[in-house]
């Protein structure tokens, strides 16, 4: 990986050579976490000159399209490259750079610019566009005037805040006074079919505006390789054990799975997340066909794909998620549907054939095939370490429940997976997440904040620092609504505080005390102790719920820093921020 | 020989008298618990901690700890308990307790299923109501048993004077339960001390009763120490006193032995304080604290003797003790429904099956007490059968107790045969640490099992005493009964024949390690040859120490 990212920056470098060997030689020595300081530290250097020393005219960035984007997962990565890859072989000079090493310095002297964003969650920017969004959103921001630029927003219709993000900075772009490349694209889950269009019309109006130089290349940020191609490989896997992790009393059902990977040769590391590939279940399948008054055998085309109903919406759409576009479309074409006043609430709370139940949709079997999002597997985070477990995965599944009808659901995933039985076969595959790593240096110290099914990756975490005999010190913040029925994990969590293998355990437990208690709460009362541990050079991870724990427990985080720092809190978020540049603050949020 | 010293003693030696780290232990938010040595300290504050039993498999597959709580005892000497306490102790049952308060065997009331973080404030509603725990369990003198008596009220109120003022006069020194539990701010600089106990209190538990002939409803010979009242005229003369009476023992060590108290000789009354206090001392500095098996009082005695013991016992104490005077027992159980004092008034004993009292489907014994002590003006007498007793009603207030005890089913419940009546159990299962098989939730249909069984032998009205206990600690007293389960293992039990009917003679054991059926074929055929053999009115324990032991006996 870092080789090819000095291939990148190299490649496009105003570099002198001699400044170009400094730099090989300062990064060839340093950790991930050196190189993800380093750029934070130039990247600042920059942003602070800019005002005063922005070059007058750069001919590179004149007559270059850049492409930057923000990811998560990966797949604006991959829609980013093909861009790029394809305006290189239109002929064009194109730079290929990640949110987190473009400033806004950059921003300022940008002529072409195509960026591909993600949406995570429920309107969360992805981890490293979090800064420069910030920055964007501030006061410094520069006028773009001679800016012309292009937004691909990639999201999940089934969140409400679908493509948030992206609507946002195409927006943001605008009121600086940028203009449009290309019109922005938000794209789905089946990303290809917005995002090919989208490439097409942004390439036609770059090659038009900057025309061809055949000097110009470009180098893939990270090369396709062979563990990025095995990740994409199903495997087969058996379930070894399915457990309930909470008492019987508990209206929360979490299982916790232990899945024999055999000798699939499927590795991981502690951080990673599985998914999993799952059918609708063909009940479900039945039941919307029985709804619908439509004919499973009837055969539908779309997308160049000829299947029966039947198959499509048991192996190739959503009927456990809503998204919002097809909330949407069911109200715009039946104003009269009873549930159309309670709009994107639903999405927590209905499934489609909820939406059948509750009122009539005269679609036809291809407009609905149209309609439904695409199937699409669901990830944990893995909740073992293979240095403990060897060829066994471990997960953390809570079963989802919904009652939007006044019938029962499940969740397509925790579902199916909560009814395992030993034995059952299960199609998985890694999903890797550099982003959510235990430091390299064991003598690190961790402070892990996992609330809920949050905790899984620490169960990783810790087997691997016990695995491999890390010296530095770990602490444990979890909540859960009641601690003696849903304290996930309890008696390991316990046997490694006495065994000194966590050496710190603050818990939360949201409905025990008459008021609501939550982690946040915990970490702001071991504020002095937890600044301190971050003095000493520990790392922070996050993981958990997306939506609200998410975000209280980075403000949290924020005051607390404020507080015993006795600065504002713009200074102490921009102290976590510079903690999250250097790889020292990690997120794991869905 | 070299000896150790058992490591409660270490804990006792170390915790600052009684504190240890209870108050971090109860802050412990990842826990349910207690930390190890605070779980053995709370016990002197009145509490255990305990776990449900029948969930500890299943909350371990599910990696959750087991599901602690805290059983909570008092300190009632005697039993007695006002409707205002009553009424007290039913909202904290129905807030902190489970719906659930427990009577036993001690006459104190048991709260169970208080979960940690509840335990403060259950404490504090307790003392609020001036009832509390201090010493209720631990190595020290325990809540003190009075005779039930509810007839003759005179000599009554005199005992249970002279037991509440013992009580008192026994208690640990230390203020920890007050800082724990009721915030007390501890006093700086002045050095504390433990004028009675000393810095580890005593070796073992010890245990203390007053009675009241000629019921013996106390056993009064299970006990560390009793005192025999001896009413002369009317008036609380004096005190025959009992020393080293104990019945728990240890399954396969041979070594415990139940042993029933012996005389150490006559007091008048006004000496039982100073007695007690030679008594307890003697123990506190001979007593063995190696081996907690042979700890109590009565392995003491028999380790030095008894005339060595009273003669230490009159040294500290500087009272010479009289020959004992005669006495005599006739029952020891309790005298269900109405009876009439000698002062006129009323008195109405219920009958509380195990001493449980709950809203359950078959009857809601919580709701009918509350009713009760809503409206009744004397007091209310735990029993050491695990009863109660509706004391001190006017014959005005009759008619008004009478229609409440129809009504809300608690007569009914006296429509048991004499052996249903009068069986007792301690609570084992599924909150005992110590149980080995099952005694509360088994002691209704034991009990009618052997009900039929009397039946089918035409001896229906048999007044036999029958006691279950989940192991052989003896909570329950089974050593003093006629028949007697002692848990061994689940659906297991040694069974013992050949108490007397009145709480003198110990049982024995019989058969050793079987199950139901096999109980239940032993006493078939035991009561089928003493029905044909025994004397005119021989009891079946007497038949049995006589006959059915004297065959097995090595």
């Amino acid at each position: 990986m870092t080789s090819a990212a000095d291939a990148l920056s190299l490649n496009a470098s105003p570099l002198s050579a001699e400044q170009l060997h400094t730099l090989q030689q300062l990064s060839a020595g340093a950790s991930d976490a050196a190189l993800w300081w380093i750029s934070g530290y130039l990247a600042g250097q920059a942003a602070l000159r800019a005002p005063q020393a922005a070059p007058k005219a750069n001919a590179v960035s004149q007559s270059r399209l850049t492409v930057v984007y923000a990811s998560q997962t990966g797949n604006s990565k991959a829609a980013a490259t093909a861009l790029a890859r394809q305006a290189e072989s239109q002929g064009l000079a194109v730079r290929l750079v990640n949110i987190a090493e473009y400033s806004l310095a950059e921003l300022g002297r940008e002529r072409y610019l195509a960026i591909a964003i993600s949406t995570q969650g429920d309107g969360d920017p992805p981890d490293d566009a979090r800064i420069f969004l910030k920055q964007l959103a501030g006061a410094r921001a520069p006028k773009l005037a001679d800016l012309r630029y292009t937004v691909l927003a990639l999201g999940d219709s089934s969140y409400a805040k679908f493509c948030e993000i992206g609507r946002k900075l195409d927006a943001r772009l605008a009121e600086l006074g940028g203009s449009r490349l290309a019109e922005r694209a938000d794209a789905d889950l089946d990303i290809e079919a917005t995002a090919a269009p989208w490439r097409l019309s942004t390439l036609s109006a770059a090659v038009e505006a900057i025309g061809r130089s055949p000097a110009a290349t470009v180098t893939l940020l990270r090369p396709v390789t062979a563990a990025v191609a095995a990740a994409t490989h199903w495997q087969s896997a058996t379930v070894y054990a399915n457990q309930r992790l909470t008492a019987r009393d508990s209206e929360v059902d979490v299982r916790h799975l232990e899945l024999s990977l055999g000798d699939s040769g499927l590795r991981y590391e502690p951080g990673d997340s599985l998914e999993v590939q799952i059918d609708n279940p063909s009940a479900l399948v039945d039941e919307f066909l029985a709804r619908s008054g439509l004919d499973g055998d009837a055969s539908v085309e779309h997308a160049g794909q000829r299947r029966s109903l039947r198959d499509w919406l048991r192996s190739e759409r959503e009927l456990t998620r809503l998204s919002a576009s097809l909330l949407s479309a069911v109200f715009a074409a039946h104003p009269e549907h009873p549930l159309q006043a309670a709009g994107n609430s639903l999405l927590d709370t209905h499934q489609v054939v909820d939406l059948l139940a509750a009122g009539r949709v005269e679609w036809d079997a291809q407009r609905w095939v149209a309609a439904l999002a695409p199937l699409k597997p669901r990830a944990y985070s893995i909740a073992s370490a293979q240095a403990e477990v060897g060829d066994e995965v471990h997960l953390t599944v809570a079963l989802k429940r919904s009652h939007g009808a006044g019938i029962e659901r499940v969740g397509l995933a925790s579902g199916h997976l909560a009814a395992l039985a030993e034995g059952a076969q299960v199609k998985v595959r890694v999903e890797a997440n550099p982003r959510f790593r235990l430091p390299r240096d064991g003598s690190r110290d961790l402070i892990m904040i996992g609330p809920g099914t949050g905790v899984a990756p620490f169960r990783a975490f810790l087997q691997q620092r016990v695995a491999d005999g890390a010296s530095g010190r770990n602490w444990l913040f979890f909540g859960h609504r009641h601690l003696r029925s849903e304290f996930l994990y309890q008696t390991e969590w316990l046997a490694a505080l006495k065994r000194g293998q966590l050496h710190r355990l603050d818990v939360a437990f949201s409905r025990d005390g008459p008021e609501r208690r939550y982690v946040q709460h915990v970490i702001a009362e071991r504020a002095t102790e937890l600044v301190s541990w971050i003095d000493n050079g520990a790392h922070l991870y996050l993981c958990g719920d997306a939506k609200r724990m998410a975000r209280d427990v980075e403000a949290t985080l924020i005051d607390a820093i404020a507080r015993v720092r006795g600065i504002d809190s713009e200074a102490a978020s921009d102290e976590l921020d510079a903690l999250s540049s250097a790889g020292r603050f990690q997120r794991d949020v869905y | 020989m070299m000896t150790t010293l058992s490591p409660v003693e270490t804990i006792k030696a170390n915790s600052r008298f009684l504190r240890g780290t209870l108050v971090e232990s109860l802050a412990d938010a990842h826990t349910g618990g207690l930390r190890e040595p605070d779980q053995t300290l709370l016990k002197f504050h009145g509490s255990y901690q305990q776990d449900d039993r029948d969930l500890r498999e299943e909350r371990a597959e599910a990696k959750l700890e087991p599901a602690h709580s805290f059983m909570i005892r008092t300190r009632t000497p005697g039993g007695v308990v006002t409707p205002a306490q009553w009424l007290a102790f039913d909202a904290i049952a129905r807030r902190y307790g489970g719906g659930s308060l427990r009577l036993t065997t001690r006459q104190a009331i048991q709260l169970h299923g208080v979960i940690k973080r509840e335990l403060k404030s259950t404490l504090q509603a307790i003392n609020q109501t001036l009832i509390d725990t201090i010493a209720a369990c631990g190595d020290v003198n325990r809540n003190v048993l009075v005779s039930a008596n509810p007839v003759d009220s005179d000599a009554h109120r005199i005992v249970y004077a002279d037991a509440v003022a013992l009580s008192e006069a026994l208690l640990p020194a230390t203020r920890a339960y007050h800082e724990i539990w009721l915030d007390e701010q501890p006093v700086a600089g002045t050095p504390e001390v433990e004028p009675l106990y000393g810095p580890t209190y005593l070796p073992r538990k010890f245990k203390t009763a007053f009675v009241l002939p000629p019921q013996n409803d106390v056993d009064i010979h299970a006990h560390d120490l009793g005192f025999v009242a001896i009413v002369v005229d009317g008036v609380v003369a004096g005190y025959n006193v009992l020393v080293g009476g104990g019945l728990g023992t240890t399954h396969g060590d041979a070594r415990t032995y139940a042993r029933a108290a012996s005389v150490l000789g006559y007091v008048p009354r006004g000496q039982e304080i100073e007695v007690a206090k030679a008594v307890l001392t003697t123990q506190r500095d001979h007593g063995s604290r190696e081996d907690r098996r042979l700890s109590r009082l009565k392995y003491t005695i028999d380790r030095l003797g008894l005339d060595w013991f009273r003669g230490e016992v009159e040294q500290r104490s500087g009272v010479k003790f009289a020959p004992a005077k005669a006495v005599r027992f006739t029952s020891r159980g309790d005298r269900f429904g109405w009876t009439r004092g000698v002062d006129g008034n009323w008195h109405l004993t219920l009958r509380l099956v195990a001493g449980r009292i709950a809203d359950r489907s078959e009857a809601s014994l919580l709701s009918a007490l509350r009713q009760l002590a809503q409206v009744h003006q004397g007091d209310f007498r735990i029993t050491a059968n695990q009863n109660l007793v509706v004391a001190g009603i006017s014959p005005e207030a009759r008619p008004e107790i009478e229609r409440i005890f129809i009504e809300t089913g608690l007569a009914a419940l006296l429509e048991r045969s004499p052996v249903e009546l009068n069986a007792l159990a301690c609570v084992a299962l599924p909150t005992c640490p110590l149980a080995m098989a099952e005694a509360e939730r088994y002691l209704p249909r034991f009990s009618a099992q052997v009900q039929s069984l009397l039946a089918r032998h035409g001896v229906p009205e048999e007044v036999l005493s029958l006691r279950i206990s989940g192991c052989p600690n003896g909570c329950s007293r089974p050593f003093l009964a006629e028949v007697a389960l002692v848990g061994k293992a689940p659906g297991r039990y040694n069974l013992h024949l050949g108490g007397d009917a009145f709480g003198v003679r110990l049982n024995r054991l019989y058969r050793e390690n079987i199950d139901e059926a096999e109980i239940l074929a032993v006493l078939d055929r035991s009561f089928g040859r003493w029905r044909l053999e025994r004397g005119s009115a021989e009891a079946f324990g007497d038949y049995a120490d006589r006959v059915l032991l004297a065959e097995v006996a090595p």
